[in-house]
């Protein structure tokens, strides 16, 4: 199966919809720690006055903060790469105790393709992990399906106090040069 | 290092009485264990939230909310174990400067809900200057009652983002056990401040 060549979905500009469906969310907190698929949205957020961005030492510090957003009436989402949900297990209790909107958006590692092999432990136990914490998970490989399915997590966020993910696939960000 | 700091002199029960004392509309966050008996201790209120677990959330919880409610003054009052855990929450917070965000830990210099192992605290680790280094406003390491209603008194300033350490004697009062259903304290916090629920 070859991945080279144009796909129906290459016009798309995913890294746009990100940012474009997170603020027709309401979005007004946007934390993370940064990936490289996520600089678009981070840079965007970064722009825009309406949008609290937030960089945070470690993944975990995004749940407690957008808990506290949300007790203040406030949407926000955690942007991060598959390796840091490892480190959000535990304080995912939060969400399954208190039920609030968590929306996070997951770059994935060790998933397709990856060059590093100390990313694929965490890569492949990401989604898996995710769920056994119940935290409800949609993956994006195509260009074409990130904005509807943020989109869909985004709602079932807000609209049921879920904690919600969409993973975006590393065939979707494509393969990282190693060596240049 | 060493153990000169392993405890302090203060009641734990006597400094949230009084931090608490007279709060108005103060937004409390309490850090998991003790911290949360302790204001729990002083009187639940709509406008407290405690934690039952999530260690080392109670800074960032505070973090999100004094964001969304620059109009209220948040008070986090935490344990020096559950603030060690999430130590790097001091840089995050230091970054965004919130003028209305102050943390107190309850400094024991130990783990107490756990069998009072000493903590790092305890082993010299000083968790105001950590957060003094990471750029807040206004550090303090409390000692006496003096200090703590001097900290009362900042409390609705907003004027910059604050954290004392107060340095309280390695004791477990008997607990005083805040409601455990999260998503009932969660619904009646947000009710107070007007927010509906789902």
């Amino acid at each position: 199966m070859s991945d080279a060549g144009p796909t129906p979905g290459s016009q798309v500009d995913w890294r746009h919809d990100v940012f474009r469906i997170l603020k027709e969310a309401d979005v007004k907190h946007m934390v993370y720690v940064p990936d490289a698929g996520h600089s678009t949205a981070i840079r965007l957020a970064d722009e825009d006055n309406a949008i609290n961005s937030v960089v945070l030492t470690t993944e975990e510090e995004g749940i407690g903060y957008l808990a506290g957003a949300w007790l203040g009436g406030e949407r926000g989402a955690l942007l991060m790469q598959s390796s840091g949900v490892g480190n959000c297990i535990n304080t995912l209790a939060l969400q399954a105790c208190t039920r609030f909107p968590l929306l996070m958006v997951v770059t994935m590692r060790g998933d397709w393709a990856e060059f590093n092999a100390w990313q694929n432990p965490m890569g492949q136990a990401t989604e898996k992990a995710l769920n056994l914490m119940g935290v409800l998970t949609w993956r994006a490989d195509e260009p074409q399906d990130v904005a509807p399915l943020l989109h869909g997590a985004a709602s079932m966020a807000f609209n049921g106090d879920a904690a919600c993910a969409l993973l975006l696939g590393q065939r979707l960000i494509g393969e990282k040069q190693w060596v240049k | 290092m060493g153990q000169v700091n392993a405890t302090g002199a203060l009641d734990r029960r006597e400094v949230v009485q009084k931090l608490l004392a007279g709060r108005k509309d103060l937004l409390v966050v309490t850090g998991l264990g003790s911290p949360s008996y302790d204001v729990m201790a002083a009187g639940d209120h709509d406008n407290n939230y405690y934690l039952w677990a999530a260690m080392g959330s109670a800074a960032m919880v505070g973090l999100g909310l004094a964001t969304a409610k620059p109009d209220h003054s948040v008070l986090v009052i935490t344990g020096d174990g559950e603030m060690l855990m999430g130590m790097g929450g001091l840089a995050t917070i230091a970054t965004r400067k919130p003028t209305n965000l102050t943390i107190a830990i309850l400094d024991n210099g130990h783990f107490g809900e756990t069998g009072m192992q000493v903590s790092h605290a305890g082993l010299g680790v000083n968790l105001d200057r950590v957060a003094q280094a990471c750029g807040f406003g206004w550090t303090r390491e409390i000692r006496d009652m003096a200090g703590v209603d001097d900290l009362r008194t900042r409390l609705s300033s907003r004027d910059g983002v604050k954290l004392a350490t107060i340095k309280v004697k390695a004791e477990n009062p008997p607990r005083v056990l805040p409601p455990r259903d999260g998503v009932y304290v969660k619904n009646r916090f947000r009710a107070a401040l007007g927010h509906a629920p789902l």
